[in-house]
């Protein structure tokens, strides 16, 4: 897995074709977006039973981005859980294995709007993040500058030789950068949305993930 | 014999029409448990059906539901409603007929549960859900007779699966019921004789008179047909002037898309501007009541149409059929020609237009097997489980079962009756946990067994969803289409992967009209009427069919022949030439062509499997000859070949052909094949496992709900023993993979491989440059593309430095 560097806020970072971001400079990893629980909160909510094993998935695939990294920071960037009680109703395995998974680092998990308290799983509890000249927080903000968010799942569609195409994606723009939904259970925002295009501008990037990141004009994609 | 009640039969001589023989044989066998007729189009069949019913009501006052009746289409049921409540209001009858529909109100369908008509007549998906209810068993009290009308048409179907499982409830709730199926002319009556009754018991069954042979014939062109392709463009002048000779014309196309680029340049050579419509399942209510009234009012002189057509309404005076494209299978095709004369005891009149150079030949096979009588058939699978798992969930919904009661309850449905305990349990446990390996939902099971054994929904609230996902026919994700601007008429459907691909500005073909793309509202693609560009040509899901395998035996033997005088000369001329150089495929052998051209290595495998195991057959086989480091690059496959091209030239093409080998190729490729994620999805739906997304209930600026090829993927890696998967393969295997014509095909040919090694192309393999639909052999392709893309797209814009 390559990663893909580029500069936001003076600040050179790394785009992960696994939809992860790291800070070399701090050590730090961040992902957006895990939705843990999510099958348990829709059978319980009186949805269907679908495959209880996202969770097992997103963890594995989070434990491979940390071994690759070794990062000293983890930044969940909110959105980890389903709902609280998903995140309560975490087995034993998936509990012990988040808390073997912060072992030697720092692990902060910004808030959501689906899981805006704490839960007792290890780690730090903060609205948001400030580092340097970056902010970590779920939701963008209007005139934010140097901001990380998550929250809308951006993802990218285009028709390439009449192949339909569409992946997860970064979208960078001059002051935010909004993170792809890391977990396994969850669908995507079209980035041509208006919601969006509120918060990029003609000169957007987009970073699709897939087996290397791929780097698209925004005003391209739809 | 049962004679009509006075009152009938005065009815009757008034119109001085006399019963035919088959309606008092249905009269007569009235009390058979299980009554099959079996009628041409036009054999008065829907009125023998009811006969019995009216006598009965004639002849005394029931309380309550007397006859149920179910037909596949909405706009039969009601099609039948008018008709019956002509005679009925004429012999002042005290009888009550309804329809009910998806279409139906709220308020009518409620009256119903609690006052039911005499004679109800419904769709397999509202019979379904009307069990889901817990007053069913006090609806259909007394329920006497339960009409199924072309009972063919859902013979091979998940629809008519989920119909006998709910016909088999019935007969628990109204032991005294009696089946009736009606059908047009099948090669199996037997086989549908078994789906209709209560299995092991036996079905009667009537043959009516099957009329006159119907008058079939090619179409004269002076243009002979194009080497490939479909759609008979060059046939148009041809056409128009049949059009001119009779008074009404169908002209049945294969697929939808077919069907709007022939009516569009149809139009465009009409120069008397004869009154043409067109009618397909992806155009809107409005667009197609309005072609169907202006047929019944006698104001068009033919319809453009498709499959949507094909079932028995009664269109008035079609006077001929015509057929474009090869119609594939042989039963399909009669049952076409008889929409033309709907009258008794007169020929239909029908014209076969081959789209190209092989379908000639295919189109003479079936004109042949016409004659002789030789209707093709598909052996009849058991029973799926998808259908199986609503079943229960709906059967739920009506309240606590006993799962012993429920399992020999589906035992008495034909396709179900080897239905293992172990099977059923299964089910039985996916729809109450998931059935995961991972035993995760013990709370929040969807059904539990209480204490008594009884099984019933954990939470009576999930009745709602259960029925709302009831049925078993899948909608392709489509968006609709209207003209811009406040209540823009509604023009269509087209399907969300075409609607991806277009740019403002595009236009594309809908209804016969050129319109433009303007914009994506809310889930509606708005367009204007500017056609200022070519239009691009909307695909559409409908299903493609293959050639069957009775007509590709068919046309196999006709090969054999020394030469073919009922042939046309450039056609004959095209097989004597390949006898020449190459040599013709036989029955019990496989043929394959081997030559070099531009410097690739091609192979022809004339398998004469259908299109959809031919496509397969490409994919596994370049598979192989990957491995033996042959170099494919891409293959083409139509209804009797595929066509395959590589770097390296075959040598031997044995070790291909390991029937193991394949189905151990099969087995790893499936697995990540988007054939198998369509399949899963649709299983899914149908299963309970995801909910149906229903129009209107995706909104934007949410991020969409997330793709079932995640389920698939996830349930591949943790739980590949789960029961979804098991299901999905087998589907997959009898529908789109069809990998039982490929074992089928190997075991007729029993090692029996003619390879021919040439220096140029055959004159039979020729036609298949210039199909579309090539399939690349790709691994790592789709990110290439995007690289490639990426770096075009960035340096246009001046981000490339970044």
């Amino acid at each position: 897995m390559t990663a893909f560097r580029f500069t936001f806020a003076q600040t050179e970072l790394k785009a992960l074709p696994s939809g992860a971001l790291y800070w070399p400079e701090q050590r730090l990893l961040c992902v957006s977006d895990l939705h843990l629980g999510k099958s348990e909160r829709i059978a319980r909510r009186g949805g269907t039973m679908l495959p209880p094993y996202e969770t097992t998935d997103t963890l594995t695939r989070l434990e491979a981005a940390i071994d690759a990294t070794d990062p000293a920071h983890v930044v969940c960037l909110g959105d980890s859980f389903d709902d609280l009680a998903a995140g309560a109703a975490l087995s034993a395995r998936e509990r012990d294995w988040l808390i073997r998974l912060q072992a030697g680092r720092t692990w902060i998990w910004i808030e959501g709007n689906h899981d805006p308290a704490p839960l007792e799983l290890g780690g730090s509890h903060m609205a948001e993040f400030i580092v340097g000249p970056l902010t970590f927080r779920h939701i963008a903000e209007n005139g934010a500058t140097g901001e990380i968010s998550g929250h809308y799942h951006p993802k990218a569609a285009l028709t390439l030789r009449g192949r339909h195409i569409s992946r997860p994606c970064f979208l960078r723009s001059e002051n935010r950068l909004i993170m792809p939904a890391f977990g396994t259970y969850t669908g995507g925002l079209k980035c041509s949305d208006p919601v969006l295009k509120e918060l990029m501008d003609a000169t957007s990037i987009a970073l699709l993930t897939g087996r290397q990141i791929t780097p698209l004009p925004y005003a391209r994609l739809r | 014999m049962r004679a009509l009640p006075p009152i009938l039969k005065n009815w009757f001589d008034t119109r001085g029409w006399s019963i035919h023989p088959h309606q008092q044989d249905m009269l007569d066998r009235s009390d058979a448990p299980s009554l099959l007729l079996i009628a041409p189009t036009g054999g008065g069949k829907t009125l023998a059906g009811f006969l019995p019913t009216l006598a009965d009501l004639a002849e005394g006052p029931h309380e309550g539901l007397h006859t149920l009746y179910i037909s596949p289409l909405k706009a039969l049921a009601s099609d039948i409603r008018r008709n019956l409540e002509r005679p009925i209001a004429e012999m002042a009858l005290p009888i009550r007929v309804e329809d009910r529909t998806g279409d139906t109100s709220a308020t009518r369908k409620r009256r119903q549960r609690a006052d039911p008509p005499h004679i109800l007549l419904t769709t397999p998906e509202s019979l379904a859900l009307l069990t889901s209810y817990e007053d069913a068993p006090r609806m259909f009290a007394g329920l006497k007779r339960v009409i199924i009308d072309e009972i063919h048409a859902l013979e091979e179907s998940k629809r008519g699966d989920q119909l006998m499982l709910a016909v088999s409830r019935l007969q628990t709730l109204c032991p005294e019921m009696r089946r009736v199926g009606l059908s047009a002319t099948v090669d199996d009556p037997a086989a549908i004789a078994r789906m209709l009754a209560k299995h092991p018991d036996p079905c009667e069954v009537v043959l009516a008179d099957p009329g006159p042979d119907p008058d079939i014939r090619m179409l004269e062109t002076t243009e002979a047909p194009p080497w490939s392709g479909g759609g008979g463009r060059y046939a148009i002048p041809a056409v128009l002037e049949q059009v001119k000779q009779h008074k009404t014309t169908l002209i049945f196309h294969n697929t939808r898309a077919q069907a709007e680029i022939f009516f569009h340049h149809l139009w465009l050579a009409n120069e008397d501007s004869l009154p043409i419509g067109i009618h397909h399942g992806s155009l809107s209510r409005e667009q197609r009541e309005r072609v169907e009234q202006a047929m019944v009012d006698g104001q068009l002189r033919a319809i453009v149409c498709t499959g949507s057509l094909d079932l028995g309404i009664d269109w008035g005076d079609v006077d001929l059929v015509i057929q474009v494209g090869a119609p594939k299978n042989v039963k399909r095709l009669v049952q076409r020609i008889g929409r033309a004369n709907h009258r008794y005891n007169a020929p239909s009149k029908a014209l076969l237009v081959p789209a190209n150079r092989f379908e000639v030949v295919e189109c003479h096979a079936a004109l042949e097997a016409v004659k002789d009588h030789d209707l093709d058939g598909e052996t009849r699978q058991r029973g799926p489980k998808d259908v199986l798992c609503q079943h229960i969930l709906i059967r739920a919904c009506a309240g606590a079962f006993d799962a012993m009661d429920l399992l020999h309850e589906i035992r008495t449905v034909g396709p179900y009756a080897d239905l293992t305990r172990a099977e059923f349990d299964d089910c039985l446990d996916f729809v109450a946990t998931g059935g995961y390996a991972l035993r995760a939902y013990d709370k929040w099971q969807r059904l539990m067994q209480r204490a008594d054994g009884m099984w019933q929904l954990r939470d009576p609230r999930a009745t709602r969803q259960i029925r709302m996902n009831i049925g078993t026919i899948m909608d392709p994700d489509t968006l609709k289409v209207r003209f811009t601007g406040r209540g823009g008429a509604p023009l269509g459907e087209i399907e969300e992967g075409f609607a991806a691909q277009l740019t403002p500005g595009d236009t594309f073909l809908i209804g016969g009209q050129i319109v433009r793309y303007e914009a994506l509202r809310e889930m509606t693609v708005e367009v204007t009427r500017r056609a200022d560009k070519e239009p691009k040509i909307a695909t559409f899901n409908g299903t493609k069919f293959a050639t069957s395998t009775q007509l590709s035996q068919r046309i196999l033997r006709m090969f054999q022949q020394d030469n073919w005088p009922t042939l046309p000369t450039h056609t004959a001329q095209w097989l004597h030439l390949q006898r020449e150089v190459s040599r013709l495929p036989e029955p019990g052998r496989l043929l394959i062509e081997s030559f070099p051209r531009d410097a690739r290595h091609y192979t022809c495998v004339y398998g004469f499997a259908g299109r959809n195991a031919q496509q397969t057959l490409g994919l596994l086989m370049t598979k192989r000859m990957d491995e033996l480091n042959l170099a494919p690059l891409g293959f083409v496959a139509t209804d009797y070949a595929t066509l395959i091209w590589g770097l390296e030239p075959l040598r031997d093409p044995a070790p291909l052909f390991d029937l193991h080998a394949l189905r151990d190729g099969l087995d790893s490729w499936l697995a990540g094949n988007a054939v198998m994620k369509r399949t899963f999805k649709s299983s899914a739906i149908i299963a309970g496992l995801i909910d149906r997304n229903h129009a209107g209930q995706r909104k934007s600026g949410r991020q969409a709900t997330f793709s079932s090829d995640i389920l698939y993927d996830t349930l591949h890696r943790y739980d590949p023993d789960h029961l979804m998967l098991r299901i999905t393969g087998e589907e997959a295997e009898r529908g789109l993979v069809d990998f039982s014509r490929i074992e089928e095909m190997i075991t007729r040919v029993h090692g029996t491989i003619d390879h021919i090694t040439l220096d140029r192309v055959t004159p039979l393999s020729a036609p298949l440059f210039l199909e579309h639909g090539r399939t690349p052999v790709e691994g790592a392709g789709q990110d290439r593309l995007l690289a490639d893309a990426a770096q075009e797209l960035m340096a246009e814009v001046g981000l490339d430095a970044l």
